[in-house]
């Protein structure tokens, strides 16, 4: 019967957000006097249409999308840019100034894991404070419990009181309780990031068990995360929507380019070689100053270094990192020793059929002394950064080449 | 079954009845959440404390002393109270303890659950469910307490004793009901905390709480008119088995307080949204 009214709602839209603006006022007096001013207009209904008042602006300004079942929205954007107060508009806590939110169902909202703990009483007890709070029946907590404590993976602490575990076994404690929820739609902000490796992946496998079944609303600076559950994304920018669709790629992207930084820094130098400059040649374009090459284009790439006190020529390591600062590749060459003296040198590296995905990417320098990952003398990064332009966008930094070859056996 | 459908938007566009219904429904609804809420508060309170449950009845017990200790020695003298004075200062500071613990109830359960109200959707009249089952508890305390003392002193037992619960009941819910009014402003101004308690400090004067109302004068109309008065007169006759007074005003008291209650528990509710967005802005 469940399964049958699954498939009946399966093209509802369970959250249908129109026009949603909220404002928010920058000074704490007048904020507290706006708000006793709020709580008399709202007596009476307040039917106006709300104009920004002294000091105010808007934190999310006219919002639309619509979220069915086995949906996820990304919620992506810098910090301040209005996330958390739609995702606490979207989850009743506090009323939009315009536009209106409708949400069909039982919703869930993991912002805050562990709600309702005490710190005196213990695992046990907290967790039917915490079932309670997330509005749970007692019966249900009852029924649940050993499948809580067993989640949480907490089993020998969980008569100590809460005040004596870590921050980690909190959330897994808040977690393991906020599991039990079959929501059908599901908020979820940044919560899960003080747990270790292990519970983070286990929180996902739940919610990927959920998500067929569910609206969720996801927030989340991690783009990794987002890239991986969401289908549907919006960019916030000064409480306004600057990107929103199914390209999550490309608002990815746009979310990064913030970020953007050009600058190269030196974290470490001995003194005794130095950087004087380094250019990709054969490059096919450049665009604010940024070198863009094709998928599979060969690169090559000129570094002059000032030697002052080396004698023979140093291991130089160069590594690519992505806009996320995860190292993806490594260039690697046969080292011959050769003898040089005070003076700039120039190095040729030479790549071919380049197979990195659609994306930015930026080289980190470190040169070692005399042989590899011994003694480095010189570390930098992001010396330069390049583009790598393709039709398709994958998340994933490698695009290999390949040929498919199908035999009828 | 088809799904709940909820709608969030500027207007608080639903009927009257409509709101008081769901109001009503949410407050007898979180009967769960309310009494885990509670039993949490009071479990922490008491495992972190040797003198446990003393704490409940120490401020009024030591006021209705230093009021005994003034009247024996002859520092005051206070007109006849037609019961030992001993036993009616103690029943003046407990009543009176209970009412103004009353007052404060809504406004501290709600600002201990700040932190989670800006953060979770939960009905909130749990909160004040729950400050009520906690006077509930520290009320039967001092009702115990109350009636070693009525026994000591060689009172005894009276029919309209078994009338006296109903009477704190009524007290309670007299003194929530103005709490509840002054909840969302409280919240919002720490201030409001401040002017109650002084304002409460000032009113026990006006209020038969340690001494009896005057034969005559200016002070006679002042207390008569004090609802306070109606409260702590009624309840302490019940108690004693003494004729009740005011009970008629009692009962305009009572009648009003349940009334208003559910008037406060809606301006409550609507009010929340709003002081949400001033604590978590």
């Amino acid at each position: 019967m469940i399964e049958k009214q699954n498939i009946q709602t399966d093209a509802e839209v369970l959250v249908k957000v129109e026009g949603l603006s909220k404002k928010f006022c920058k000074d704490l007096k007048t904020s507290l006097w706006y708000g006793v001013k709020d709580l008399a207009y709202n007596i009476s209904g307040n039917k106006n249409e709300r104009l920004l008042r002294d000091k105010e602006f808007w934190a999310v300004k006219d919002i639309n999308f619509e979220l069915r079942r086995g949906e996820c929205l990304g919620l992506i954007g810098h910090n301040g840019a209005g996330k958390s107060t739609l995702l606490k508009i979207l989850n009743g806590l506090i009323n939009p100034d315009a536009g209106k939110v409708t949400i069909k169902g039982r919703v869930g909202a993991l912002i805050e894991l562990g709600a309702g703990f005490n710190p005196i009483l213990s695992g046990r007890e907290n967790i039917y404070n915490n079932g309670a709070v997330l509005g749970f029946t007692k019966k249900e907590i009852e029924a649940k419990i050993e499948d809580i404590i067993d989640f949480s993976e907490i089993r020998e602490f969980i008569d100590m009181p809460v005040q004596n575990y870590s921050s980690g076994m909190k959330v897994r404690l808040g977690f393991a309780v906020a599991a039990q929820m079959e929501p059908d739609v599901l908020i979820i902000d940044e919560v899960l990031a003080v747990g270790d490796m292990g519970f983070v992946l286990k929180c996902f496998k739940t919610i990927d068990t959920i998500l067929p079944n569910t609206a969720i609303i996801f927030v989340s600076h991690s783009m990794p995360m987002v890239s991986r559950i969401c289908s549907q994304i919006i960019l916030l920018e000064h409480g306004k929507a600057q990107f929103q669709g199914y390209d999550i790629g490309k608002a990815i992207d746009l979310y990064y380019m913030r970020f953007a930084q050009n600058e190269s820094n030196v974290v470490f130098d001995d003194g005794s070689i130095i950087l004087e400059s380094v250019k990709f040649l054969n490059i096919s374009n450049v665009v604010n100053n940024v070198p863009q090459f094709k998928w599979k284009d060969n690169i090559e790439l000129e570094l002059v270094l000032y030697n002052k006190l080396l004698t023979t020529i140093p291991y130089i390591t160069l590594s690519i990192f992505d806009k996320e600062q995860r190292g993806v590749a490594i260039f690697n060459y046969e080292f011959i020793k050769v003898n040089i003296t005070k003076g700039n040198i120039k190095l040729n590296l030479k790549h071919s059929n380049l197979q990195l995905s659609k994306g930015t990417y930026s080289l980190n320098l470190i040169i070692y002394e005399k042989q590899k990952l011994q003694n480095p003398i010189l570390r930098m990064n992001n010396i330069i950064s390049f583009q790598v332009l393709y039709e398709i966008e994958t998340w994933p930094p490698f695009l290999l080449d390949c040929e498919l070859i199908v035999k009828q056996i | 079954m088809p799904l709940e459908t909820r709608i969030y938007q500027k207007e608080n566009n639903l009927k009257i009845g409509k709101l008081l219904k769901d109001s009503a429904k949410d407050f007898f609804g979180s009967h769960f959440l309310a009494k885990q809420l509670a039993t949490r508060d009071i479990k922490s309170q008491y495992r972190q404390s040797y003198l446990g449950i003393i704490w409940a009845f120490i401020m009024p017990v030591t006021s209705a002393l230093v009021w005994i200790f003034l009247n024996l020695t002859g520092t005051i003298k206070l007109s006849d109270t037609g019961v030992p004075y001993p036993v009616y200062a103690f029943s003046g500071t407990l009543i009176w303890s209970i009412i103004t613990e009353a007052i404060n109830s809504p406004t501290s359960s709600t600002n201990s659950a700040r932190g989670i109200m800006s953060k979770i959707n939960f009905p909130k009249e749990a909160l004040i469910l729950s400050g009520i089952y906690k006077l509930l508890f520290n009320s039967f305390i001092k009702i115990m307490l109350l009636l070693v003392f009525i026994f000591v002193f060689g009172i005894g037992f009276h029919v309209s004793l078994m009338l006296f619960p109903f009477a704190i009941l009524a007290a309670i819910l007299f003194g929530t009901t103005l709490g509840l009014f002054m909840t969302p402003i409280g919240l919002i101004y720490n201030d409001v905390a401040k002017i109650i308690s002084m304002g409460l400090s000032f009113l026990m004067y006006i209020t038969p709480v340690v001494y009896a109302i005057p034969k005559d004068g200016i002070m006679k109309t002042i207390m008569e008119i004090n609802p306070f008065t109606a409260l702590i007169l009624t309840s302490r006759s019940l108690a004693l088995g003494t004729t009740p007074e005011y009970l008629g005003y009692f009962c305009w008291i009572l009648a009003a307080s349940v009334a208003l209650f559910f008037i406060a528990l809606l301006f409550y509710r609507i009010s929340i949204p709003v002081i949400v967005e001033r604590l978590s802005a």
